[in-house]
């Protein structure tokens, strides 16, 4: 059993040294003192207890604790706004997808009854900001300094965005498709956050126009009406409060897919590249990698001598998770987890492992995830400008008592 | 130039209905003043004290000519100039020699 102390925050003046509270909710102390500075508990309309580290635009992170489930709930997602243009939606009947484009045979209007008219798809996909653990990254890169939060597990569901697609007809020659949302920004200067993914994975029958979101309508905060879900890539071509698409025979140029969003050529293998978007330097962030999270204990709790459970969840690609370890001794050896049964290969794995006896101190935890093509977390980080992809095993310090 | 009251007041109407926290003060100095308005026209100035104290000066710089060049803030290049040395001064560590 483990005595929630951090959480109820009565340990706060003893733990106080290694990691710092905000308003009960626990800050990794590897964090930058000025994140550790401004970040707060706030509820938000739809939303519960999340971890402030903006809120103009709204970037609010779902606490370690949220990870000991496998399905993220949706008042605790995390939320995250380039551009402070969080959209007032029209009712749902004024509602209006677009699909266009140079490589599109017909310009198609979507109401929100015609999506509905679709065969509806549920994939259970982790959506993940391509900057998570940016905040742990030593050194320090700029950006939103984001812990272990940006990023949750939801049963997503919807039409396929092949069978949106085929409404409008793709001509020989398409390349990408274009992803435009409602959160238009609210002066003229910022990019518009448009962007795009390869025809191939646009084409995958795990690609969708998620209109449900574990069973509800979605948090407008993440993305009501309706938002992309590309299982298997960062969430940054999850696009939010989607309502245009484009068939397009060009790469998209621009800001979002050719400045930010990128990662050094060959740094991080994947299965498909984006090819259409990689120049001889740097390729768009596209899979994620390999990763998990230790969820329960959280860091600085305290838990028994006699014995406790360490469970987290691990996630990768798409190709599901085979294995876990724990290391109850800071990395030193290593112990086989179990594995609950999955819920699809691009959602969590939850994993435990029942400690047995310990003796009294401060033991510091890690886990380690290997993926089904025998991807495992990097032992170092692949220190990249942006801070992305950061899959080194995470250590969290807890104390025996 | 300061930032035009009529962007902002145009950027409170357009805001959509989430209550806005004060961003947390910024330290005083020489430039504190236009750092605070140019900035939080558009984000909160929390997204300075998130990030740090851990840049370079020639990494503050690089972020207010990233604000003016790829997010089309309207600093011209005498207040540019102010902001980034006072993100230097305030909220960054020393160049490396």
């Amino acid at each position: 059993m483990q005595r929630r102390t951090v959480i109820a925050g009565g340990g706060a003046a003893l733990l106080a040294p290694v990691s710092a509270m905000a308003d009960g909710l626990v800050l990794p102390p590897e964090l930058p003192d000025g994140t550790r500075q401004i970040a707060r508990a706030a509820n938000l309309p739809g939303k519960t207890r999340l971890l402030r580290l903006a809120d103009r635009p709204p970037n609010y992170a779902t606490p370690t604790d949220v990870f000991a489930d496998t399905i993220t709930p949706n008042d605790r997602f995390f939320v995250r706004y380039h551009i402070d243009a969080v959209p007032t939606p029209p009712p749902i009947d004024d509602w209006v997808l677009t699909i266009g484009g140079e490589a599109a045979v017909q310009d198609a209007r979507l109401k929100w009854d015609d999506l509905l008219d679709l065969p509806q798809v549920g994939v259970v996909a982790v959506c993940q900001c391509a900057g998570n653990r940016r905040g742990l990254c030593v050194p320090h890169v700029a950006g939103v300094q984001w812990g272990d939060g940006a990023m949750g597990c939801a049963e997503w569901r919807g039409p396929r965005l092949s069978d949106v697609l085929r409404v409008a007809r793709i001509k020989a020659g398409a390349v990408e498709i274009y992803v435009g949302g409602a959160d238009s920004p609210p002066v003229p200067g910022p990019p518009a956050f448009r962007k795009s993914i390869p025809l191939a994975k646009a084409m995958d029958d795990d690609t969708i126009i998620a209109i449900s979101m574990n069973d509800a309508p979605l948090p407008l905060l993440n993305g009501y009406p309706a938002r992309l879900v590309v299982p298997g890539w960062t969430g940054t071509y999850w696009m939010k409060h989607l309502n245009r698409i484009e068939i397009s025979a060009t790469p998209l140029a621009n800001f979002w897919m050719k400045t930010a969003y990128r990662v050094p050529a060959g740094l991080f293998p994947v299965q498909q590249p984006f090819a259409s978007q990689a120049s001889e330097t740097s390729a768009p962030i596209t899979e994620m990698v390999v990763n998990s999270i230790i969820a329960d204990p959280v860091e600085g709790g305290e838990v028994e001598r006699s014995g406790f459970t360490v469970s987290g969840v691990a996630w990768d690609r798409g190709t599901g998770i085979r294995r876990v370890e724990v290391s109850l001794d800071d990395g030193k050896t290593w112990l086989d987890t179990l594995l609950d049964r999955p819920l699809g290969p691009y959602a969590y794995r939850r994993f435990s492992l029942d400690t047995g006896f310990l003796r009294r101190g401060q033991y510091r935890l890690f886990s380690r995830a290997t993926s089904n093509a025998g991807e495992r977390q990097s032992d170092v980080l692949k220190a990249n400008p942006g801070g992305y992809h950061n899959n080194v095993p995470r250590g969290i310090s807890v104390t025996v008592v | 130039m300061r930032a035009g009251a009529g962007v902002i007041l145009a950027l409170l109407l357009c805001r959509a209905a989430m209550a806005a926290d004060a961003p947390a003060p910024l330290k005083p100095g020489e430039g504190a003043e236009a750092t605070s308005g140019y900035c939080n026209a558009c984000h909160t100035s929390d997204y300075i004290v998130m990030n740090s104290v851990f840049l370079s000066p020639a990494a503050w710089k690089a972020e207010v000519t990233k604000m003016r060049t790829a997010f089309g803030a309207q600093i011209d290049d005498g207040v540019a100039a102010e902001i980034a040395a006072y993100l230097a001064a305030n909220y960054g560590v020393a160049a490396k020699p």
